[in-house]
Parts: structure tokens; C-alpha cells; sequence
């Protein structure tokens, strides 16, 4: 079984042009989503809370949301090339339509809720992205820092964004999907991981198809370059503002499990301030823009790292948490830098790399 | 949509906003002339108090618009580098005991081997990369050099004190009946003077015409036997300079600590509304956000209350968002900032 096209004959369009044209590619997908969607659930089931909590809470949640967010804003910035810093103020808008639409109607769905929370933030992004069309480039990077300051005050400073309660805070009731708990206290580790397993798997799967489609490829023309794209034919008004509209519904969704499913309470200045939207765009960076496999190797990257060199240095080495801290801003900062050196096109280049290296094994070329 | 959009062309976008800008100007000097003398005096003490803190934002600005024109970076760091100059500084002064006029060519002397160092270690190995590759770079770098700042000095709030003057201006107060806080003057007195400084070495000495033959075209510049890296490591250090000077201004102000390196954050608005390539522009730039951010956080809530009937609570506190969004009506109407070079774009 080697890793190649030849003797994978196709016989039909549809067969041809399929996401995974190498078989290999295929098992591997369908064996990736059988562990991540049955095995892990139910072996996060099987052990007892506290150490399935251990596991859920910092590592698989964020590795799940964060994945998901990272998708989105690929879809704007690797795939249409439109740089956005507003990211933290898209996910607080779906953090804030989640919180409204369960508090105010009890009885929704919450799977209903949380799209609906992504068609919300789809609106803000799709107006927010409406400067795109004159402005370019770092203008425009600049620009979006204009809806992530805007939004999160906004939030912070109308009462009927949450509900008028005295912290200010928003908190997430109690909901069940299926007479299953998903949010408040009592919802079980493995009913949180399999939720937002679900979003990532299905919203990939779109983004996945989408970016290949025609949408897909008029996004790349855009962000190739949007002038030669627009004489042949691709409307660059409708292009930007899908790719807003497609990204920011994404990043909604995510905002909206980030909130509901992780957090379960939060604050909009300190939850999703500009960190978050730099914690993101460092994801894309380091995974690979335009690149579904490189979002989810970002992702992965950003949330293990600062979990690994707290366990190195403050577990095992017995530094104080704060000199701890500083250093890993430190070492963060200098494993950006020396991941554009060494690799600008992110871990999904090396990916790529290797599947080329693959393809011709055991011959050298 | 886009049919709708191209016919609205012929009436001349810029046209629309110089006019209504006009009407705004107008409106505002009728209220000077009918309002009374102790709203009219109010009014001055904020745009004057906006004028200054302008000049800070310029500050900050100005560094950011020296390495992009130069290098085409669009440095992100520029505020931790004044937060880092403001640790150094006030570190020097307080657990050395140094006098200011010690302490501060000192942190220069740091300043310098910083910029030695990020062209050795970074800059050196992204030539030719996409801008956003060398953006990202440069927050890695605001990571780096804001943890090593917080694990020399630590993390809590430092006083600067440069002997700078402080309180109200007598003389301000006595003549025109005004309250002008001491420091903000002399901030505004050092910014000038740094500006007139950096504009006379761009255009007359040997390194400032060589820094200008770089930012027009770097295979040009390297063809005629004008080093890259020194004239990196150059720009960086001026760029420090200018953060170091920042930096104090900005801790004499408010104590040197990590809300300094969000300052940044205020100077790229004004970078917008000014172009990203034009010293005069980040000027100007600073000075509209000042006042209009100061202007806007007075006078917005009793606006909107007497407008649509809102709030006025609701509108405070708006000093985060307000200049992006000054600068994306700005930006809507002039792409390239009121005084960036025009885009030209070709195929």
C-alpha cells in the first residue's frame, strides 16, 4: 500500500474530483475522524471526571474552538488575502448572540442557537468588510482593529448586551441537546468535546468543499491579484464580502462554543480582547495560510506550547510562576520568529513536504 | 450594488468630505462666537490638552513611519520598544542611582544593540519575505523584548522622573485663563524639536540621504554601494531614539508599565489617517486623533442624548475605538491616508 495515484483508477467525474484524490489520504481522514469523533468521546467517557477534565478543559476544547477559529480567518486571510486583527471582536459577537438568543428564547435548540449565532456574526463581518473594498493591505489590517476595539466596547457598555447583570459579565445557563447537558456545571466532559467536535467536523468539512469550489477559487483570485481578477470577470464586491461573510460565520461559531461550551462565563475586554486576535492570527501564520490541515496544526501548536513549557519549567524545573510567565512570552515570541525563518509557509508546508517525499518513496526522485 | 457604487464616483468623494468638514468648521466657530466665555474657555482647554496629547501619539507614529519607509516593515513592536526604553531608563535611574543625563544615553546604548541584534538575528534572515511575514516578525519581537524588559526590571508600575516640569503653566493660567499641564508642553517642545531634528537629517546629511535612497528602491540603493544592513541597523536605532524619547514622555506621564506598549495600538490610527510613508503626515495625524479623540470623549454623549436621546453614560470611555474609526472615515474617502504617496497599481 504506497502512498500514490497510480492504480487508484477513477471512473467517474465525481470520483475524479473528490477533496482526497489518493486512497491513502482518504483512510487517513475517515481513520482521523473515527478516533477523534467515537474513540476519544467515549474514552473520555470511560475515565472518571477529574482526570477527563484534566484532558478536556485546557487541552481538546481550545485545540477544537481555536481550530475552528483558525479556519475562518484562513478563509480571509490565506484564501482571499484580506488581513484582519478583528478576530477577538468577531468571536465576542457570538459569544454575546449566543448568550441573547438562550437567555431570550429558553426552549431553542442549542445546535440552532449557536448557527444562528454564526449567521449573526456573518452580518457584523460582512459590515465590517465593507471598507475592504477601498482600502488594502495593512490599511486594512488597520481597519479591522477599528471592529475589534468598537465591538468589545460596545459589549461592555450597553446593558442589554448582558442583560443588564451587575458584574457585567455574561453567563451561560444550563442548556441540554437531547436530554444531554452541554453547558452550566453538570455537563460531562465528553458531551462538551463531542458539541464542538461536531461544529469543527461539519464547518470544516463546508470551509473544506467551499474553498475548492467556485467561491473558492474566485477568492484566490482576488487575493493573487485582485486588480487582473476583476478583469476577468471576478466581482470583487461580492468576493470580499463572501469571504467576510463565510469567515466571520466560522469565527462566530467559534466565539459562540468558546463562550457557551468553554468558558461558560465571560467578560468582552479580557476574554476577547486583541490577544486573542494576534493568539489566531499567529495560528494561521505557523500553521500555513491557506491551508485547512495547517489551521488545525496551528491551532494545535499555540495551545500545546504554553502548556508544555509550563509543565518544563515551573513542574519540573521549579521556577516561580511569574519569572515562568515572562519567560514564555519570551520563548513564544522567539519561536514565531524562528518558525518565518526557518519555514514562512507554516507546518503545513512541511506537511506537504513530506507527502511529496512520500509519494516517491523508496526512490530518491 | 456595485453599479449604484460606481455612479456615485462622479460626485467626488473627497468633495463630499471636504464640505462636510466645512459645514463642521463652520458650525464650530459659530459656537465659539455665540456660547459664553467659560464654555468657550472649556472648549479651548480641551483641544488644546488634545493638541499635546497628539504630539505624543506623533511620537510614536513617527518611529513606525521611519522603518516602513525604510524597510517596507510595518513595525509592530514600536510600542514595546518604548515601553522596553522607558524599563531601562527608569531601571537605570532607580536601582543605579544614575542621573537622567547618565541613564538616558545609556538606554541609547542599549537601544543601539537592540537594533544590532534584531538585524542580526531576524531581520538579516526575512529579506524578501511578503510584508505580513515580516509584520508577524515583529509582534514575535514585541514578545521577546517585552518578557526580557519584565524579567529585568520586573512587572510592577515604575515612576520616571526626568526632572521634566510639572503642574499647571502660570503663564497660561494668568493670561488667557487656561489650564495647560506643564509636562504635556514640554512633551510637545521635545516632539517638535525631535521631528525638526530627524527631518534636517533626512534631507542633509550623508546617512539621511542614503536612508532615502533605501526607502526608494532597495536593489538601487545596494547597486550604488549603499549597505542594507548598516542602514538597517541605523533605522532601527533611530527608530529606538525616537521610542526612547517616547518612552520617557510617556513614564514622566503616567509611570513606566505595560499599558505603555498599547500605545502602539494608538499610533496606528494616526498612521493611517497621515499615510504610512510620510513624516509630516504621522504630524498631522497624531494632532487630528488628539483633538478629536479628546473632543469626541467630551462632547459625544451630550450629542447623542440631545440627538436621539440616548444615554450619555453610554458614550464614555470611547478613547479605544474612537480614532480607528475617525480613521477609517478618513481612509474611505483617501485610500492612502491624507498624505501617503498615491497607489498606483498596475497589472
Amino acid at each position: 500500500m504506497f502512498y500514490r495515484e497510480t492504480g487508484d483508477f477513477k471512473t467517474s467525474y465525481s470520483a475524479d474530483t473528490q477533496t482526497f484524490p489518493i486512497k491513502l489520504d482518504r483512510y487517513r481522514f475517515w481513520a482521523i475522524a473515527i478516533f477523534a469523533g467515537i474513540l476519544v468521546p467515549l474514552w473520555i467517557a470511560s475515565v472518571p471526571r477529574q482526570s477527563a477534565e484534566f484532558f478536556v478543559n485546557p487541552i481538546l476544547l481550545p485545540f477544537l474552538i481555536f481550530s475552528l477559529a483558525a479556519i475562518g480567518l484562513n478563509i480571509l486571510t490565506g484564501y482571499c488575502g484580506q488581513v484582519s486583527l478583528g478576530t477577538g471582536g468577531f468571536m465576542a459577537v457570538g459569544a454575546y448572540a449566543c448568550y441573547k438568543l438562550t437567555t431570550a428564547f429558553p426552549d431553542l435548540n442549542l445546535v440552532l442557537v449557536i448557527f444562528a449565532s454564526g449567521a449573526i456574526t456573518a452580518g457584523v463581518g460582512v459590515l465590517f468588510g465593507l471598507p475592504s473594498l477601498r482600502i488594502k493591505g495593512f490599511y486594512l489590517a488597520v481597519a479591522t482593529l477599528a471592529a475589534q476595539f468598537f465591538l468589545t466596547w460596545m459589549f461592555s457598555k450597553f446593558g442589554w448586551f448582558y442583560n443588564n447583570s451587575a458584574t457585567g459579565q455574561i453567563t451561560m445557563p444550563p442548556r441540554e441537546v437531547f436530554g444531554i447537558a452541554i453547558t452550566g456545571p453538570d455537563a460531562a466532559p465528553w458531551a462538551t468535546y463531542f458539541f464542538c467536535f461536531f461544529f469543527v467536523f461539519v464547518m470544516g468539512w463546508a470551509a473544506r468543499n467551499l474553498v475548492r469550489g467556485r467561491v473558492g477559487r474566485s477568492w484566490m483570485a482576488i487575493r493573487d491579484m485582485d486588480i487582473a481578477a476583476e478583469i476577468i470577470g471576478v466581482n470583487p464586491l461580492k468576493t470580499k464580502l463572501s469571504a467576510f461573510a463565510v469567515s466571520s460565520f466560522l469565527v462566530g461559531i467559534a466565539g459562540a462554543l468558546y463562550f457557551g461550551v468553554w468558558y461558560g462565563s465571560a467578560e468582552p475586554t479580557e476574554a476577547f480582547g486583541i490577544t486573542l486576535s494576534f493568539q489566531i492570527l499567529f495560528m494561521i501564520i505557523i500553521g500555513g495560510l491557506g491551508s485547512m490541515t495547517g489551521s488545525f496544526l496551528g491551532a494545535g501548536f499555540m495551545v500545546l506550547l504554553p502548556i508544555l513549557l509550563k509543565k518544563l519549567m515551573v513542574d519540573m524545573g521549579g521556577m516561580e510562576v511569574a519569572v515562568a510567565k515572562h519567560i514564555e512570552i519570551v520563548v513564544v515570541g522567539a519561536l514565531i520568529i524562528l518558525f518565518l525563518i526557518l519555514e514562512p509557509h507554516g507546518l503545513a508546508r512541511l506537511w506537504q513536504l513530506a507527502k511529496e517525499k512520500l509519494r516517491l518513496w523508496p526512490f530518491p526522485y | 450594488m456595485t453599479n449604484a457604487l460606481q455612479r456615485l464616483n462622479p460626485l467626488r468623494p473627497e468633495g463630499i468630505a471636504l464640505l462636510l468638514l466645512a459645514a463642521f468648521l463652520g458650525r464650530a466657530i459659530w459656537w465659539f462666537a455665540v456660547s459664553d466665555a467659560r464654555d468657550t474657555s472649556f472648549a479651548t482647554e480641551i483641544i488644546i490638552s488634545g493638541l499635546l496629547a497628539g504630539v505624543m501619539y506623533s511620537l510614536v507614529a513617527l518611529g513606525f513611519v521611519l522603518i516602513f519607509k525604510s524597510s517596507g516593515i510595518f513595525n509592530y513592536s514600536q510600542g514595546v520598544m518604548a515601553l522596553f526604553a522607558g524599563l531601562f531608563a527608569s531601571g537605570f535611574m532607580t536601582d543605579f542611582g544614575l542621573s537622567p543625563f547618565i541613564a538616558i544615553p545609556l538606554t541609547m546604548v542599549v537601544m543601539v544593540i537592540t537594533a544590532i541584534l534584531i538585524e542580526r538575528f531576524v531581520l538579516q534572515y526575512l529579506v524578501g519575505q511578503e510584508p505580513i511575514i515580516l509584520f508577524m516578525a515583529t509582534i514575535g519581537l514585541a514578545y521577546v523584548m517585552e518578557g526580557i524588559g519584565d524579567l529585568v526590571w520586573g512587572s510592577d508600575v515604575k515612576r520616571l522622573d526626568v526632572g521634566l516640569p510639572s503642574g499647571a503653566s502660570d503663564f497660561m493660567f494668568d493670561c488667557c485663563n487656561l489650564y495647560v499641564e506643564k509636562l504635556e508642553v514640554s512633551a510637545a517642545v521635545v516632539a517638535a524639536v525631535l521631528v525638526a531634528a530627524l527631518m534636517a537629517f533626512t534631507q542633509y546629511t550623508r546617512i539621511g540621504r542614503a536612508l532615502r535612497a533605501v526607502a526608494d528602491d532597495h536593489q538601487a540603493a545596494l547597486s550604488v554601494g549603499i549597505s542594507l544592513r548598516t542602514i538597517w541597523v541605523i533605522v532601527w536605532s533611530i527608530a529606538g531614539f525616537v521610542a526612547l524619547t517616547a518612552g520617557v514622555m510617556w513614564g514622566a506621564k503616567s509611570g513606566v508599565q505595560f499599558s505603555l506598549s498599547l500605545i502602539a495600538l494608538k499610533a496606528l490610527p494616526v498612521l493611517m489617517i497621515g499615510g504610512f510613508t510620510s513624516i509630516p503626515g504621522a504630524i498631522i495625524g497624531g494632532l487630528i486623533i488628539g483633538v478629536g479623540e479628546k473632543v469626541a470623549e467630551i462632547y459625544l454623549g451630550p450629542t447623542m442624548a440631545d440627538l436621539f436621546g440616548a444615554n450619555p453614560n453610554n458614550f464614555t470611555a470611547i478613547e479605544n475605538w474612537f480614532a480607528y474609526v475617525l480613521a477609517l472615515v478618513v481612509l474611505l474617502f483617501r485610500p492612502q491616508g491624507l498624505f501617503g504617496e498615491k497607489i498606483i497599481e498596475r497589472v
